[in-house]
């Protein structure tokens, strides 16, 4: 390797450890917008005793949309090994069906649980009019599905950049940052799912 | 010419973007069988789409367009090339030293526009009974005034770290460049809309968008919303950078407490804007939806609660008020070593007492509603935690005192400002354990007296740091010398008006006027109560006239001011060893440590040129 060329990859090194600590600070301050919107959800979800209340949604929508995008946070990280270990076909395909998935993901909330698109078999009860309830279910999601049509996007740019080999071993800092993400994603999932679906009595 | 610079592209692009956003908005409502017209919805969608055209028209965003398509973008030094220097400051420059400017002149347009909002209801409050303007017309520009000044304060807080940060550690540029612009240019869009919401009824129920009345107020708090939004994303992804910034570009042997003592006050600052941006983000975004959408957060009738609005609203709002400070307390710290000859009293205790007073802010914000109604043991609490604010404060005062104490005091028109800082921040920060003790609060509460304690507070705080600052580094940005005189008026006619003005506030609070009307009973006070407010508006202009005395001081010193030398004030600080005005590659060589940055009075340097490495800082 030519001096040029070592000194090139330092300063992709020094460039990317730089990017890695700005993406977890961006993560720390999305925390308090998604931390706001929890502590909103349990402040205005509670009946007159005070205990916690939620309203009666369709669990089997929940939990399948949940395992989707947990599934698709599995097929990211296979995405970003393989190219980590330069199988660029494996790395394409995985990348592929994490964003495959996470479409599906959108799908599910926006037909089944918004009920924006009316089937005939799905009984709709919460609009974005509905009180508390279709407040903070709308808010929560809304703001989620925002996120997760982001990270669909950034996984459309780096399948398309992947396929123009743009990505190698030692340089894939985009790879990186699409994979953490969209796991960033999944994790606000994991306490949203349980903050709309689970916690507290169902009332009507 | 004029189509050459960005700025005029971008605001083509606005007005583009938010016709084309409304009419999208219309057919698409036409389409869906609804009524063509809501002015919510309608104005929403059209001013966050002529937002993103401003980025786009600006140029803001051409690189990571062209990353999204798998090229790489080297980043593109010095002026352009076919084109006029000055061009650069109206375009999108990746330069920190440009987008340092660029943030300062557009906080000191901000400032004077909100500062003459302000001149303009201050000459109404002159006299007793309704003179000139109508109420809603008051109502309007007192919600102007709040924010167009809190954007500028915010701007000049940016616009101090992104030019002094780089330059104090050594660093060649900021961590993030692109982003650097991206940050600055958001505020464009964003102020325009804060001002065109006048046109559109303003935010009339003040400048907190407390619901009901703000979620019922005129349409004007749907641009206020938006365009907080995109102020709101400027802090954050502002801020971000100076933390990598600070954190990983020092040079060797710089380590964290070797750094100049400002850096310490933008960290603790962008710690802040990081994290508590997102609240009122998030509380102004509730209050859109529920506006255009109906979705019922705040609206009791659904079983929303305007109380959650107040929490979530100074979860932000109180440590923002760090956020306008605590650079200027940097800047106070950073300059009287320089004249006083003397080292920094207590560095770790500064560096530290800044991080501290940023973190027990974010416990403080219930003193803002003693008077809302939530449970009443939680003000005990609230009214503790405040109270302990003062503790770091007077830390940074004890240490003030302390390094001014046997210096060999030198009084050019920076030190005086800093001084003077140091007066009226004294002045905001005595009156704040008055408001923050239960008691008296209950019946100070939405009074002119908390106008006044604010206003010392944000004078003290920034405004006076900020001219300090301006003064100071003028010699380097522009390579002349202001002039001293012109300086020294400026800061006596600002100063005892101020006092004035802030007395007479402070005055009028205790007799009972309530801040926010437009009208008192002149029987206040013993019937004193118009002459001290007289007092205030002739304060208040003399404050603008000296404010007008700067800017023309500026403006002529760039051009015909006595050429600086490099070191006018023989200060020790990293951007003072080199050339003035800054060159493009600030650093011809990387620094090296080789002393603490307040030793004055000693021999050994703070930082030298590693002149061996020479030329390496640019081969990248
Ligand atoms: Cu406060």
């Amino acid at each position: 390797m030519s001096a040029l060329a070592a000194d090139a990859i330092e300063v992709y090194r020094t460039a990317t450890r730089n990017n890695r600590m700005g993406m977890w600070l961006f993560f720390f301050s999305e925390l308090f917008l998604f931390g706001g919107l929890l502590i909103t959800r349990f402040a205005l979800w509670v009946d007159e005793d005070g205990h916690i209340i939620r309203p009666e949604l369709d669990q089997n929508v929940g939990l399948i949309v949940t395992v989707v995008l947990l599934a698709s946070s599995y097929f990211m990280n296979r995405s970003e090994v393989a190219i980590a270990n330069g199988r660029k076909r494996d790395f394409l395909v995985s990348l592929w069906i994490t964003g495959f998935l996470g479409v599906v993901f959108l799908l599910g909330v926006v037909i089944f649980e918004w009920g924006l698109i009316h089937l005939p078999f799905v009984e709709h009860h919460i609009g974005p009019t509905d009180g508390v309830f279709g407040a903070v279910i709308f808010g929560m999601t809304g703001m989620h599905a925002i996120h997760v049509i982001t990270g669909v996007a950034f996984i459309v740019v780096v399948w398309r950049n992947g396929k123009r080999d743009v990505y190698t071993e030692e340089r894939h800092w985009g790879v990186e940052a699409c994979a953490i993400y969209w796991h960033y994603v999944d994790l606000v999932w994991i306490f949203f799912y349980p903050a709309i679906y689970l916690i507290g009595h169902a009332v009507h | 010419m004029l189509m050459q610079l960005g700025l005029t592209r971008g605001l083509i692009y606005q007005a583009a973007g938010t016709v084309l956003g409304m009419v999208v908005t219309m057919v698409w409502r036409l389409l869906a069988g609804m009524p063509l017209w809501d002015q919510e919805v309608v104005f929403v969608v059209g001013g966050l789409v002529g937002g993103f055209a401003f980025m786009w028209g600006v140029g803001a965003i051409d690189d990571w367009l062209e990353w999204c398509r798998g090229k790489a973008t080297p980043l593109v030094h010095g002026p352009p090339r076919d084109k006029p220097a000055w061009t650069r400051y109206f375009s999108t420059d990746y330069n920190h030293k440009v987008i340092g400017i660029q943030y300062s002149v557009t906080s000191l347009l901000m400032l004077m526009i909100g500062g003459s909002f302000a001149l303009i209801f201050r000459a109404e409050l002159a006299q007793a009974d309704l003179q000139f303007l109508g109420m809603g017309m008051y109502n309007k520009l007192i919600g102007l005034h709040g924010w167009a000044v809190i954007a500028a304060i915010l701007l000049g807080v940016g616009g101090m770290a992104n030019y002094l940060v780089p330059l104090m550690i050594g660093a060649e540029d900021m961590a993030f460049p692109r982003l650097n612009a991206f940050a600055f240019w958001i505020n464009v869009p964003g102020g325009l809309l804060l001002l065109a919401s006048a046109f559109l009824g303003g935010f009339d129920a003040g400048w907190t968008a407390y619901p009901p009345l703000s979620t019922q107020g005129s349409v004007g708090y749907q641009f206020l919303f938006l365009a907080i939004y995109f102020v709101g994303l400027s802090s954050i992804l502002g801020s971000l950078n100076l933390l990598v910034t600070i954190l990983t570009m020092r040079p060797k042997g710089m380590d964290l407490f070797r750094i100049p003592i400002f850096c310490w006050a933008v960290l603790a600052t962008s710690l802040i804007q990081l994290t508590a941006t997102q609240a009122i983000g998030t509380a102004f975004l509730m209050g859109l939806s529920e506006r255009a959408l109906g979705m019922g957060f705040f609206d009791p009738e659904g079983g929303g609660n305007p109380i959650l609005f107040q929490h979530i609203f100074w979860f932000y709002s109180h440590p923002a008020v760090y956020v306008f400070v605590l650079p200027g307390l940097g800047i106070i710290s950073e300059l009287l070593p320089v004249f006083s000859r003397k080292p920094l009293f207590g560095y770790r205790w500064i560096a530290l007492s800044s991080l501290a007073i940023a973190l027990v802010g974010f416990l403080v914000w219930g003193h803002h509603m003693f008077t809302s109604g939530y449970s009443p043991y939680l003000r005990v609490p609230f009214m503790v935690a405040t109270l302990l604010v003062a503790v770091p404060t007077g830390v940074k005062f004890f240490s003030w005192v302390a390094t001014m104490w046997g210096g060999r005091l030198r009084f050019p028109t920076p030190m005086l400002f800093t001084l003077g800082a140091i007066s009226v921040f004294l002045l905001g920060g005595l009156t704040g354990p008055i408001l923050a003790t239960v008691a008296s609060d209950l019946y100070l509460h939405d009074t002119y007296f908390v106008v006044g304690h604010f206003h010392a507070t944000l004078f003290g705080g920034f405004v006076f740091p900020f001219c300090a600052a301006i003064y100071f580094w003028f010699p380097k940005i522009t390579g002349r010398m202001y002039n001293e005189a012109l300086g020294k008026l400026h800061f006596y006619i600002m100063t005892p008006a101020f006092w004035l003005m802030s007395i007479g506030q402070m005055t009028v609070g205790t007799m009972g006027m309530r801040r926010r009307i437009v009208d008192y009973d002149p029987t206040l006070g013993g019937g004193l109560v118009e002459a001290r407010h007289l007092e205030t508006t002739i304060a208040a202009f003399l404050i603008g006239l000296s404010i007008l005395i700067m800017i023309y001081n500026l403006v002529t010193s760039a051009e015909i001011g006595v050429r600086a030398p490099a070191n006018p004030w023989r200060s020790r600080s990293p951007e003072w060893q080199i050339p003035s005005p800054v060159p493009e590659h600030s650093f011809a060589a990387p620094l090296q440590v080789v002393g603490e940055p307040y030793d004055y009075g000693l021999e050994e340097e703070y930082v030298v040129m590693d002149e061996s490495q020479a030329g390496h800082a640019q081969a990248h």
